[in-house]
């Protein structure tokens, strides 16, 4: 497989995955505002990830349903910190935004990229995710103005801290950590990063769940 | 032999999925037509890339090619060939008068952010601008939720991308 495709693949299965986690809050988020905006980001980095599987899908002679539904969970390249299932707001929240500042880190260096069709698949992902991140950013300015706010997000960001790191390469983790940093305005410890490859048990029972409709269909079904 | 004039006016008639006031050339995600041979070519855009819309949309188009007496070949672009400044002047008018404010022109950084949508958009059924951002996020991908201050009514945004 090309360094071409593993990227793709590792940025889709991202998507995909966080769009999954995002979508757990559908019908029971704190209050409907929350239902909706949780729901849309969903919508949108599943968006993003059928069009990164679409190119490496072209590369590999299969399709983008393919690629996501019928690999195993331990031959996706997701980063572990969007297989969490955090289903407690102050946690979500820290993965929201952790998970959003270093997609804009790692889109900023796409966009600049010498393949003109990832570059311009970027800048379109971009231009959406743009929302996801002021969404990101308002929680942060509402949980910072007041003191429970601020422990309940600077507990959660200290817990996923490594996980954060691990999404993005060693060249583009010094911009996450100045970013997260000045915004909390304080230092972050200097922890071993969670890396891309190694699962948490959560993707399994994702996995699971996310699969079964296809897997419970003949190979030949058409949907 | 239909000609390219007459497949972009069959596509015209095509209207959006999710906000059927305006159709899809109006909303220019259109990007060429080319027919050669009795096959025609469509090349389009989706709009937010997780828009379940978009084989609604391109099944409506081949539909429409066929109905001209011509194979359809019409081909989903990946790239970052749509935003919301190709919609249509005629488009933004049908948005406005069906209760959606038209997104604003993209600025010259390319992304929107906060500041610019918390100014005052104008409300489409009273037009006052005393209005103010509900949520960034709505029941599909291009709308955020604003609520006028002036006549006390909710209102969709087209999101600008």
């Amino acid at each position: 497989m090309s360094e071409r495709t593993d990227l793709l693949l590792s940025i889709a299965d991202d998507e995909l995955i966080l769009g999954w986690r995002n979508s757990e809050w559908t019908g029971i988020a704190p209050f409907l505002e929350e239902d909706v905006a949780f729901s849309s980001i969903a919508q949108n980095e599943i968006g993003h990830a059928r069009a990164l599987y679409d190119l490496a899908a072209a590369e590999l002679g299969t399709t983008a349903d393919e690629l996501a539904f019928d690999r195993k969970p331990e031959e996706y390249r997701s980063a572990p910190l969007v297989e969490l299932r955090r289903l407690e707001w102050a946690r979500t929240i820290a993965r929201h935004w952790l998970y959003e500042t270093a997609d804009e880190i790692r889109l900023a260096a796409l966009k600049a990229s010498d393949d003109a069709e990832i570059a311009s698949l970027a800048a379109k992902m971009d231009r959406e995710e743009a929302y996801h991140r002021m969404h990101a950013e308002m929680w942060v300015d509402r949980l910072l103005s007041t003191n429970e706010g601020r422990s309940r997000l600077e507990e959660a960001v200290d817990e996923l801290w490594p996980y954060a790191l691990g999404v993005l390469d060693d060249a583009l983790r010094p911009e996450l950590r100045a970013r997260i940093q000045e915004r909390l305005g304080r230092a972050l410890p200097d922890v071993e990063p969670v890396p891309r490859g190694v699962h948490e048990a959560e993707l399994s029972e994702l996995w699971e769940e996310m699969t079964s409709v296809r897997r419970s269909a003949p190979a030949s079904a058409r949907w | 032999m239909v000609t390219v004039d007459e497949v972009w006016d069959a596509l015209a008639e095509i209207p959006d999925p999710e906000i059927p006031v305006i159709s899809l050339v109006d909303l220019g995600v259109v990007k060429g037509v080319e027919v050669e041979n009795g096959t025609v070519r469509v090349d389009f855009t989706p709009t937010f890339m997780g828009c379940p819309a978009l084989e609604v949309m391109r099944s409506a188009m081949e539909e429409k090619i066929s109905a001209l007496g011509a194979v359809a070949d019409v081909t989903a672009r990946l790239d970052d060939s749509w935003s919301t400044d190709d919609i249509t002047a005629e488009g933004r008018e049908k948005l406005r008068v069906a209760g959606f404010a038209p997104p604003t022109p993209r600025p010259a950084t390319g992304t929107i952010d906060l500041v610019q949508l918390q100014r005052g958009f104008r409300c489409p059924y009273c037009s006052s601008t005393s209005t103010r951002l509900e949520n960034l996020f709505g029941p599909t991908p291009c709308r955020s939720i604003r609520y006028c201050e002036d006549c006390r009514q909710p209102f969709e945004q087209f999101k600008t991308i």
